[in-house]
């Protein structure tokens, strides 16, 4: 056993996604398994590992982490992403959420009918640069920091610069209204742990394709 | 100004009810603003209030905070509400985390359309019944302790017990196979805290009725 976390999710993208960004912003070496099939993900379910019958599942120090956001809290809490005080915490809370939700359209994006996807982008378009990315860009404007809170790298910084990246790839000028987050991205992008991550090689997954949509329906079905 | 936490948000319960449970359960007394129509929505979306332009909003200790999550952890770790260390966080944060998904369920229900309503309460029922209340019944059965966590009340007692709570309000005898769940739910209703929450004239909502839709959806849409 190599007391690196292990990872079990499908491979690709999807609500791992951001547990592989966080440990790897914090220099975290793991391990990762892939499921294919069904019968891989319903022996899980009979071993008893899936503590709500769902992944991801992140094995790390001893338990078996559940839930995308007790894994990402448990990580930032014990990494020192997390802030120094409970009101820096409540901050990065509010951030990550705030960005959260603006990913999860981007998760169900794939899943949507052909006839809706162009609707789809127009959404995220509109949310990212009316609802979400104004926030970000302010909050760096106003302190003038290198990073959203408490001058420190911190987990909504490695959330921002995911969720970035992700919309960049449907809307490539997405960016355009925003200089602040544009530094914020290369200053992001430039970070050893990041720029590692970044490269070709590494455990980042590509974007979801219709393979991986195939594979989600085909091993979670019901 | 009071000092007191202040909410925002419709007079029901949604999104902010988890948050309600939760300073009750600390004891922490709080004052309500409710939105009525979309004009209280749009008003406080312009004061610049709202971070994402949306409720739940808790005013408390200097800072207007948004989304639940947020919140509900504001206030557990400030109240001790969060267990003592990092692994027992993990395990509150796993417990509520899965709570919230079965809540989410129970919040959408009414909004279902008429032909879909039974579906999705055969949903609930399959979901609570055979993913979740097995678990905490077994987590209960297996330390034999009060609670669920660390042998301390925490953020995980009030969340299951709200959401026990409601899953009864949609069938009766949901718990009939889960004894543990039942004293569970008798043990902690009768924390002196939460027993004065569960009093009528407490700002416990109650579930929204079907007349209340139309007016909730003109708020928010």
């Amino acid at each position: 056993m190599s007391g690196k976390p292990r990872l079990t999710y499908l491979n690709g993208r999807g609500r791992m996604e951001p547990v592989r960004w966080l440990l790897a912003a914090a220099g975290v070496e793991f391990e990762e398994i892939f499921l294919e099939t069904r019968e891989q993900y319903e022996k899980l379910i009979k071993d008893g590992v899936l503590m709500f019958q769902q992944v991801p599942l992140v094995e790390i120090d001893g338990m078996k982490m559940v839930q995308t956001r007790a894994i990402l809290s448990y990580i930032a809490g014990k990494h020192n992403l997390y802030g120094k005080d409970l009101k820096e915490r409540a901050l990065i809370d509010m951030y990550v959420e705030g960005i959260t939700d603006l990913m999860q359209m981007i998760l169900v994006f794939p899943f949507s009918p052909p006839e809706a996807k162009e609707k789809n982008i127009d959404s995220i378009k509109e949310r990212a640069t009316n609802r979400y990315f104004p926030v970000f860009e302010k909050v760096l404007k106003q302190h003038g920091q290198d990073f959203l809170v408490g001058n420190k790298f911190s987990w909504a910084d490695v959330q921002l610069i995911e969720a970035i990246l992700a919309v960049e790839e449907k809307i490539p000028a997405v960016l355009s209204g925003f200089p602040q987050l544009q530094a914020f991205k290369k200053r992001m992008s430039n970070m050893p742990t990041i720029k590692k991550f970044l490269q070709p090689g590494s455990p980042r997954k590509p974007p979801p394709d219709e393979c991986y949509v195939e594979t989600v329906l085909k091993v979670f079905k019901k | 100004m009071s000092g007191k936490p202040k909410l925002h948000y419709f007079n029901g319960r949604g999104r902010m009810e988890s948050i309600r449970w939760l300073l009750a359960a600390a004891g922490v007394e709080f004052e309500e603003c409710f939105l009525e129509t979309k004009d209280d929505l749009t008003k406080l979306q312009k004061d610049g209030s709202l971070m994402f332009q949306q409720v739940p909003m808790v005013e408390i200790d200097g800072m207007k905070m948004v989304q639940s999550r947020a919140i509900a952890n504001y206030i557990a770790t400030k109240y001790n509400l969060y267990g003592k260390d990092l692994k027992e966080r993990a395990l509150i944060d796993m417990y509520v985390e899965a709570i919230i998904d079965l809540n989410e369920l129970l919040i959408i229900h009414i909004f279902q359309p008429a032909d879909k309503k039974e579906q999705h309460l055969a949903t609930i029922v399959d979901k609570a019944t055979n993913r979740y209340f097995p678990v905490y019944e077994k987590v209960l059965k297996d330390h034999g302790q009060g609670f669920l966590v660390g042998n301390q009340f925490s953020r995980a007692d009030v969340q299951l017990l709200e959401t026990l709570l409601m899953a009864e309000e949609c069938k009766p005898d949901i718990l009939a196979k889960f004894p543990l769940l039942q004293s569970f739910k008798a043990r902690i209703s009768n924390i002196p805290t939460i027993k004065k929450f569960l009093q009528p004239g407490s700002q416990r909502k109650p579930p929204l009725q079907e007349k209340d839709v139309p007016k909730v959806m003109k708020i928010f849409h």
